[in-house]
């Protein structure tokens, strides 16, 4: 009897975690049909960054999938910087915000900023999973070795080894003017983002 | 112990059931589309294309339209952006044939998606049908949490029920050839 009980409640559990997974999709695209590794739903932040409004953005030097190194100080003096990092090539959400900012273009040149895109995937990975995005106009950087350095700096690096899905708005001034580390499990909205570069000096 | 168990099992019952209920079933064709209120667009020539109320949700069977295509996209969706320009040739064929234009309508709608996020991708493709916002994600639950870009092609009957004619995932390939199965299918 004590069998039978034990039995039914761990196939309910089972039942309880398979709709889960299946909650997980989250308007995915069909271009990237069955290429899409659903992991479910993640706890939201595991970390909280030391960096500040207000402070210097610490300086770094990343590979980039066209070839070239890009460091945040080639900018100063010259543009607004926006950081995204997301957690992982290949995932349901990360797949979908940066081909939304490709075809913010316009509304970053307008406020003097680029954008630098940053996981702690390797470089093969990134071009393979951008590559079917369409092209991309912002720089991607691979944050892959030593794993995870840069966005270790900027305080979101998850415990699981993958960054937090995590926004920093730099001034020309090389100053964080923004942070949004973001729920992992979503989007951060477009609006926000551009709210806060129209506040920049251009 | 045995009370304890009970209390288990219905509680795992409860929330199971709860959530099979959350995740509706694609409509498929001969069905009708669920009856959904949806949140009106912004601009006034979009409110008058489609012959509803200002300001006021309104559900798909009050668009004055004998057929309406339903697209659901994101405007996040690389595959819904590279869709833009083939859709935006199929309203231009429809706006060309007098028959057809007040006939055949389009209406996009965004899932996730808030108004400013709609108004890029309005802008960006320079689409001149009606893109509306699902940024609670309400409608895309109610159709099944589809793939984007989806389309549906859906009858509007005179007493406002609906009548689902197309219903498929991804790209409606040629536009005049997706325009000619609409006409077959309806018999207009």
């Amino acid at each position: 009897m004590k069998n039978r009980a034990s039995f039914i409640i761990y196939f309910l559990i089972i039942l309880l975690f398979l709709s889960f997974t299946v909650l997980g999709a989250l308007a995915a695209s069909e271009q990237f049909k069955g290429k899409i590794f659903n992991p479910g739903v993640l706890k939201p932040i595991l970390t909280k960054t030391h960096l500040k409004k207000g402070m210097k953005a610490p300086d770094f030097s990343l590979p980039s999938i066209s070839g070239e190194k890009v460091s945040l100080s080639q900018f100063r003096g010259k543009k607004n910087v926006v950081i995204s990092f997301v957690p992982a090539a290949w995932t349901p959400v990360c797949s979908d915000q940066w081909p939304g900012y490709n075809i913010a273009k316009s509304l970053f040149e307008k406020n003097n900023a680029i954008l630098l895109g940053i996981t702690v995937d390797n470089i093969p990975t990134l071009y393979a999973w951008t590559k079917e995005m369409g092209d991309l106009w912002f720089p991607v950087l691979s944050d892959f070795y030593p794993h995870g350095a840069v966005a270790k700096k900027y305080g979101i690096l998850r415990t699981d080894g993958v960054s937090e899905r995590a926004l920093f708005v730099i001034d020309k001034k090389g100053i964080i003017r923004y942070i949004d580390v973001h729920d992992i499990n979503s989007r951060p909205n477009l609006e926000m983002l551009i709210k806060e570069l129209e506040k920049l000096e251009k | 112990m045995n009370k304890t168990l009970y209390f288990l099992i219905s509680i795992f019952v409860l929330i199971f059931v709860s959530y099979s209920f959350a995740i509706q079933k694609t409509p498929a064709e001969g069905e009708q589309f669920p009856d959904i209120s949806i949140k009106p667009p912004e601009n006034k020539d979009d409110i008058d294309y489609l012959g509803i109320k200002e300001k006021k949700s309104f559900k798909l069977g009050q668009i004055k339209a004998d057929i309406v295509i339903v697209e659901i996209f994101s405007m996040y969706c690389p595959y819904c952006q590279k869709e833009a320009p083939a859709v935006n040739e199929l309203f231009n064929k429809i706006q060309e044939i007098n028959n057809y234009k007040n006939h055949i309508k389009i209406l996009g709608i965004g899932a996730g998606n808030t108004q400013f996020e709609v108004n890029l991708f309005k802008s960006q493709y320079d689409i001149k049908f009606p893109l509306v916002i699902d940024d609670d994600f309400k409608i895309h639950k109610a159709i099944g949490e589809v793939r984007t870009p989806y389309f549906f092609v859906v009858k509007i009957n005179s007493d406002g029920s609906t009548k689902i004619l197309y219903s498929k995932v991804g790209s409606i390939q040629e536009p005049s050839d997706f325009l000619n199965m609409i006409v077959n299918k309806a018999g207009l």
